[in-house]
């Protein structure tokens, strides 16, 4: 395989499970969030856990950064205390016998690194945990323990970030409270992050590449706006289909409270929560949110028109509908309309059309 | 005078022998329940009833076995003597022996009790951390099995304190020697001295109590700190 290359992930594994075998063979890139998603029970944090050495797969490989942790072909296995990982693990896992500081301190204290007391005040600086070094883990809610978490596998100066579904645990506020450390994590960070999740919200915030998991096998993978609107073989992340957009905010409309995020292809009015110009987002369309039209839309109240490309177009589960992939500059939107209004517009493929956009969610 | 000088060598002797038993059996009993607390093996099953036997066996069983094992002809007997330690039974190391063997279960359950509570989880955690397994050991897992250790230290001591059948199969109840509180107990009431063996007893029922009493409390706090 040429593609291996010494920067990126490589993780080949069979394990196998009580009803299935776990199967896979992934190259990652070297930067970024790399969401793993599915049902519970199809081998995600099994791959993690593989990766980290804390289970044994077989005739496996794993090789982060140009390490090699893993080859079974060549007789290399470092145990898990080998491997230069951050693991932060679903439920709260901070030692109970010692306080913040000593949790942070304890990778830290084993890394040995030149640097460690300055990769351990950046950790600390950008989880804001600063003011909890003195509590004990009891004292601390559970938002605040996975920051600390999160920090302590940081501070090991890690090369790669496994986080097992970080926010499981977590009631809905304390996940809103830690969703904005994680995209500042998503912005900062230079090493890889593989993040294990079933939730449709996590992965349109966090994801950039996307590996979708079913019964242990890969069903899909690569950049999530791309995995997203596959439409043969469609990745339902949530209640629906839809494509995700990254995208600036341009302008805000002060009267109407609206603002109008920009992307390449165009741009999408949407409501105005209050983020600032500049400001990267990114936007969730949904399939059953988008519907065609040959000529631009008139007397419409549906005020977000683009310009696209129909690229292609599957049937759906139920024969009256069909999806299709429109091609809007570097932009990929999805559209689920009715057969009959697929032919009786004489829809195909390759045809400029206009799209109407009903609604738009903000995920970040 | 309450206490004989005789009554004072033999608790002096029971604290001896007690704080040796329990220093011993910490270091004995926490590798073995650690691998009870964590082994996948099919072993676990048959060590696990080895190591509870001491909890149902009649004490006089179990000394009569030790007595015959250490004695001139016991397997253990013959190799103390090939290493030239002579025979062992009726001396303080013999009871030692059987006092450790004794008191096995009362400190190896607490402690796989503990280990059990604690889960693999905290070991995986000090893992990705880059400890080693034996420096995670040390340094989680013993510190989180604190108040299981505390059980075990107090529970063998106790138990030893109380001992009598096996002291009485294998010390043979020499003063000076093996002769413990218990045993002396049972000598003053032998020999109608029954205000010396009330002043032992009590101190035995007062001191009971007392090691009951801070493991209610001690059952109070870990309760509290751990959740």
């Amino acid at each position: 395989m040429s593609a291996i290359t010494d920067h990126g992930l490589h993780i080949r594994l069979t394990l196998p499970r009580a009803s299935f075998e776990l199967q896979l063979d992934l190259q990652l890139p070297a930067q970024g969030v790399t969401v793993l998603f599915g049902a519970s029970g199809s081998g995600k944090t099994s791959v993690l856990r593989c990766v980290a050495g804390l289970e044994r797969a077989r005739a496996a490989r794993v090789q982060v950064g140009g390490e090699v942790w893993q080859d079974d072909a060549a007789g290399i296995f470092l145990p898990t205390h080998r491997r230069a990982l951050g693991y932060v693990f679903q439920e709260a896992s901070l030692f109970e016998h010692l306080d913040v500081q000593g949790n942070l301190q304890f990778g830290v204290r084993r890394t040995r690194a030149p640097q460690a007391a300055r990769t351990l005040q950046a950790a600390v600086e950008l989880l804001g945990i600063a003011e909890l070094l003195r509590r004990r883990p009891h004292e601390l809610s559970g938002g605040e323990r996975q920051r600390v978490a999160i920090a302590r596998a940081l501070a090991t100066d890690p090369q790669v970030l496994l986080l097992d579904e970080p926010m499981a645990a977590l009631d809905l506020a304390r996940r809103q409270e830690i969703l904005p450390w994680l995209d500042r994590l998503h912005g900062e960070l230079r090493i890889p992050m593989l993040y294990v999740t079933h939730s449709a919200d996590e992965l349109a915030r966090l994801a950039d590449h996307l590996v979708v998991l079913e019964r242990g096998r890969v069903k899909n993978a690569g950049p999530v706006a791309e995995v997203l609107t596959t439409i043969d073989g469609p990745v339902v992340v949530g209640d629906d289909a839809g494509a995700l957009l990254g995208g600036v905010v341009a302008e805000r409309d002060s009267r109407w409270h609206l603002a109008r995020v920009a992307f390449d292809g165009g741009g999408l009015w949407l409501r105005d929560s209050g983020t600032a110009v500049g400001q990267r987002v990114r936007l969730r369309v949904l399939a059953r949110d988008v519907s065609i039209a040959t000529a631009e839309p008139q007397h419409t109240s549906i005020q977000n028109h683009l310009q696209s490309r129909i690229e292609s177009v599957v049937p759906c589960a139920h024969p009256s509908q069909v999806m299709v992939r429109l091609r809007c500059g570097s932009c990929v939107l999805l559209a689920r309309i009715t057969q009959r209004a697929y032919v009786e517009l004489g829809l195909q493929p390759g045809q400029t059309v206009w799209v109407q956009v009903k609604s738009v969610a903000l995920v970040q | 005078m309450p206490f004989s000088p005789e009554a004072l060598q033999a608790v002096w002797l029971t604290l001896r022998l007690a704080t040796l038993t329990t220093v011993l059996l910490l270091v004995l009993a926490t590798p073995l329940a650690w691998w009870l607390a964590r082994t996948p093996s099919r072993w676990r099953a048959p060590v696990s009833a080895l190591v509870t036997l001491p909890l149902v066996l009649p004490p006089s069983v179990l000394g009569f076995y030790l007595l015959v094992a250490m004695g001139p002809h016991g397997p253990l007997g013959q190799l103390t003597q090939a290493l030239g330690w002579g025979v062992l039974s009726f001396t303080f190391t013999g009871l030692l022996i059987g006092s450790v063997v004794y008191s096995l279960p009362f400190a190896v359950q607490p402690l796989q009790h503990a280990f059990e509570a604690i889960g693999a989880r905290p070991m995986e955690v000090a893992a990705t951390l880059r400890a080693r397994p034996l420096d995670a050991f040390f340094s989680v897992a013993l510190p989180l099995a604190r108040p299981g250790l505390l059980t075990a230290a107090i529970l063998s001591f106790a138990h030893t304190v109380g001992e009598f059948g096996v002291v009485l199969m294998i010390g043979g109840n020499i003063p000076g020697r093996t002769r413990v509180v218990s045993t002396q107990i049972y000598g003053h009431v032998e020999a109608m001295e029954y205000a010396q063996a009330h002043w032992l007893a009590g101190g035995m029922l007062l001191f009971s109590f007392v090691v009951l009493f801070a493991l209610a409390l001690l059952g109070r706090r870990s309760a509290r700190v751990l959740p």
